[in-house]
This record gives C-alpha cells, sequence and structure tokens, in this order.
C-alpha cells in the first residue's frame, strides 16, 4: 500500500498537501482500495466553503457511498473535472490524477497541525486492521 | 452474544487468493476478487466462476415429500418432472414472501435451496408444518456436506462440456439438471443460474471443491474465466431484474407486488397463503416494481424516496451502477400506475432529487 511520506493524513482517510497558497486534497490509496470500483464522485463546486472535517462530497463505488471529509477549512478553488468523466482515476491514481480538491485554507497554521503524517496514518491503518 | 460466522469450504481458497471477505447473511463470503467491474464483465463477456455454497440446501426425505412440499410452496411440486427445477416462492398465511427458493426434483430425492438470510427461518417454517400438519418428513440441511458453485457466462457451457464425463451439457434444458461425472465424483449439475447469463450450478462434495475450483479456473483460463464475489452476482442479478430477499421481496410483499405471479399456481391446489394470494390477485398490487434509469448523475440506493410531482410514490429497492449499460440503474417499489415506463420521476438522494426515467424491466437481457 502506497502512504507517500510528503503528504498529510486524515483518520477518515483523506490526504492533503499545500500547493503554493493552495491545499490539494484526495482520498488515500488505502481508501480507493477499500472502496473498489469508483464509478461517482460528488464534489462541490468552486466558491463553495468546507469546514474543517466538514463533509465536501461523496465518492460510490459499484457497491457502496462514502462520505468525504475536509482535512482543512476553506474556500474551494477548483474541482477535479477529469472526475465527473473518469471517477476510476481515484482508484488508478489516487494521490496525483485522482486529486479531488483545491482549497484555500482559512485556519491553515492551526489546522495543518491537527493533520496525521504518513506515520501517524500507518498507525491508524494499523489499528484498523487489529480490530 | 453473536454467532460465529460459518465459512464454506472454498473460505481457505478464497482467502489464499487474495479475495476480499465480508460477512453476509452469518457467512465470511468473497464479496470482490479483482474487482467488481472486472467480474461482472467476465460473467457478461466469457465466464465466472462463484463459490454460492452459503446458499441453504435442503434435502427431504419420508412418504409423501411432494404433497408436503405442494402444501407450502407457491408454485407446484407435485408435477415435477424427473430433474426439472422451479422457481417458487414461500409465503406466509397472509400472502407475505417468506423466502425465493428452488425446488429441485432430483433422482434420488427432492431439494429446496433457499436463501442464506433465511435458512433458518425457512427450516423452522417448514418443521412447523411437518409437526402441525402430522407429517414425518426428514428434513435435513446438507451444507457441511456439498459445496454449490455456480459457472455463468456465455463460455461456462464449453468449459463444463470438457470437464463433465457421462453427461451432455447442451442437452440440459433450462432449469433442468442432470448427472455428470465431474474429477471423479458423481455430481447435480444444474442449468439455473442468477446473472441474467447462461450457465450452470453444480452441487460438488464438500471435501472435493478447493480442488474442483482450482480446476475450474485452470481449465478456464484458455475461456478467460474470473472468479466473481457477490459484489458481481448483485450487480449481475440486478440488470437481469433478479429480486433479492431483503430488497425487492420480503414479509410485507406479495408475489403479485413482485410481479411474480406466474411462479404462483392457484388452480387445483391447496398451498399456505393461498386464499390470501387469491384475494390479493383480485384486490390488484399494494405496489408495482419499476426500473429506473438515472438521467441525473448519482446513484440510486435502496431505500431513496421516488418523487412524482413533488410527493413521494414509493422508495428504491436495489439500486447500483450498471457496469454494461454504464449507467446508474434502480428497482423501485411505488404506488401502482404511478411510474408508467417512459415517464421521468426524480429520485431523492441525499436530500437531493435526481431526474431518472421509468424503463421496462430487465435492465439486460441475453443476447439484446
Amino acid at each position: 500500500m502506497n502512504i507517500p511520506a510528503e503528504l498529510c493524513y486524515t483518520k477518515e482517510h483523506e490526504w492533503a498537501r499545500m500547493e503554493g497558497d493552495l491545499c490539494v486534497i484526495g482520498i488515500t490509496d488505502y481508501a480507493q482500495g477499500e472502496l473498489g470500483d469508483i464509478v461517482y464522485v460528488e464534489l462541490p463546486q468552486p466558491g463553495d466553503h468546507v469546514e474543517l472535517m466538514g463533509e465536501f462530497g461523496v465518492v460510490e463505488s459499484v457497491k457502496t457511498a462514502s462520505d468525504l471529509y475536509a482535512p482543512l477549512a476553506g474556500e474551494v478553488v477548483a474541482v477535479n473535472e477529469e472526475l465527473e468523466e473518469n471517477p476510476e482515476l481515484v482508484n488508478d491514481s489516487p494521490y496525483a490524477d485522482g486529486w479531488m480538491l483545491k482549497l484555500r485554507p482559512t485556519n491553515l497554521e492551526e489546522e495543518w497541525a491537527t493533520l496525521l503524517d504518513a506515520e501517524g496514518y500507518k498507525a491508524v491503518l494499523a489499528d484498523a486492521a487489529a480490530q | 452474544m453473536t454467532t460465529p460466522l460459518k465459512r464454506t469450504p472454498l473460505y481457505d481458497t478464497h482467502a489464499a487468493a487474495g479475495a476480499r471477505i465480508v460477512p453476509f447473511a452469518g457467512w465470511e463470503m468473497p464479496v470482490q476478487y479483482a474487482g467488481v467491474i472486472a467480474e461482472h464483465q467476465a460473467v457478461r463477456n466469457a465466464v465466472g466462476l462463484f463459490d454460492i455454497s452459503h446458499m441453504g440446501i435442503l434435502d427431504f426425505a419420508g412418504s409423501g415429500v411432494a404433497a408436503f412440499l405442494d402444501g407450502i410452496l407457491t408454485n407446484k411440486v407435485s408435477d415435477l418432472a424427473l430433474n426439472q427445477i422451479r422457481y417458487s416462492l414461500v409465503c406466509r398465511p397472509d400472502g407475505g414472501v417468506l423466502d425465493d427458493v428452488l425446488i429441485y426434483r432430483l433422482p434420488t430425492h427432492y431439494r429446496l435451496v433457499v436463501n442464506a438470510s433465511n435458512t433458518d427461518k425457512i427450516v423452522a417454517w417448514l418443521e412447523h408444518q411437518n409437526t402441525s400438519q402430522h407429517w414425518e418428513i426428514d428434513i435435513a440441511v446438507v451444507n457441511s456436506a456439498l459445496a454449490l458453485l455456480a459457472v455463468q457466462g456465455p463460455g461456462a457451457l464449453p468449459l463444463l462440456q470438457s470437464m463433465v464425463e457421462d453427461a451432455d451439457l447442451a442437452g440440459v434444458g433450462y432449469y433442468r439438471a442432470t448427472q455428470g461425472l465431474f474429477l471423479g465424483n458423481e455430481i447435480a449439475i444444474t442449468r439455473t443460474g442468477y446473472t441474467g447469463e447462461d450457465g450452470f450450478e453444480l452441487f460438488v462434495p464438500a471435501a472435493a471443491a478447493p480442488e474442483a475450483w482450482a480446476a475450474l479456473l485452470a481449465h478456464g483460463a484458455s475461456h478467460d474465466i474470473a472468479p466473481v464475489g457477490l459484489g458481481a452476482r448483485d450487480t449481475l442479478r440486478l440488470e437481469a431484474a433478479l429480486p433479492l430477499y431483503g430488497h425487492e421481496l420480503d414479509e410485507a410483499t406479495t408475489p403479485y407486488d413482485a410481479g411474480l405471479k406466474r411462479f404462483v399456481r392457484t388452480k387445483g391446489r391447496s398451498f399456505v397463503g393461498k386464499q390470501a394470494l387469491l384475494a390479493a390477485r383480485k384486490a390488484g398490487p399494494n405496489k408495482e416494481l419499476i426500473g429506473l434509469h438515472l438521467i441525473d448523475r448519482g446513484i440510486a440506493r435502496d431505500g431513496c424516496p421516488v418523487v412524482v410531482n413533488d410527493t413521494e410514490v414509493g422508495a428504491v429497492t436495489s439500486g447500483t451502477f450498471s457496469p454494461t449499460l454504464q449507467k446508474a440503474i434502480a428497482m423501485a417499489f411505488v404506488e401502482p400506475g404511478a411510474a408508467p415506463p417512459g415517464a421521468t420521476v426524480q429520485v431523492r438522494i441525499r436530500a437531493q432529487l435526481r431526474g431518472a426515467q421509468v424503463i421496462a424491466l430487465p435492465f439486460y437481457r441475453r443476447g439484446s
């Protein structure tokens, strides 16, 4: 399983990385694997505001729907429109072509510290596996 | 206290193959191997292999088995030909569906295959009838002795014909059984399935199941066989508009509500629920099962309300993304006449109304 060291993570299996002053957000390799074939991604619109750990969308696999949670609060600057036609990009490339949102964070310094690093996220997965 | 989950004779095989295993109806079952969509396509285009050993397998012995079952099933049992199989409902006295089943007349005995989720309920129901009606039928759940494998798809016939001795599988009609020699065991092979494709189901001795599974995959490689989990079993049956108990069928639903009237044979018979079903047939159905194509994006799931002119007229019973049609599909129960084929309705998904078109079922028909 791929857990890139340079990204930050949530317990809900989103990843985040800063690109200039924007935060790019997606779901982890583990999450896409658990969901299976992803067939639909519902995302907010540019200009929408999302709350810290607020639901920002839904990802649907053949079998189930799963809510998406924002790692940071902020204003949606862009969504990955490629996912409309090719939701399987989330399966194929969860950390690159399958990105979902670009946010302009409203409370970056305080909230960034709440995110997990790769080691912390690995521990979350290990806990989940142990249960 | 929770009951430990049961495992089929192929559990270790699935686990070793890296299948994702989930609890289902009291069993630990593979939900997917390579992925639901790829497995689905394998069945539509080539051949898929399923472990469905969780299905309850009931064998009957004693005097008057056919008459006993004829008094319980909505479809006729007494006139089954040798090696014939029928789909039937089992109803409560008020006509509500307890389960949907297959009844088999095998050369040596009658067999009933019931839903895993309903096995205990149906065994108790049959035993209640057995005792209260003073029958002395021996009812045995034989799951510990048997595995049930489904081989489904256009490649099923050529694959199995190459592996089964002493049986002409092409000559076996739909919903008929035959006996053949498979890897040294004399087994029952039936032309049945739950996918909308041609295919067969094999009752294999439990001890021989891992070897049978491996041999089918090995021989099937040249037919592009794929092992298939319950995830694709659900998308396949939904495209074919086959009902799933707990979704399109339950105790508050009559066979007429679910559009299954041809499996209710009332003439010259007496069975549990007959009087209520005659009355229900006369009164007309309480609800109607419809098919939906989502026009707007999103996937309608079980429970999503169906809305016509701002009024809820029913709810989705099953919904998924159809790998064959490449769009979201759903079945729904609605008030009779509220949503005729061709009509545009709305489905409420996460508080948002999405457009959907009513279409005639099934969504997928083989050869079309």
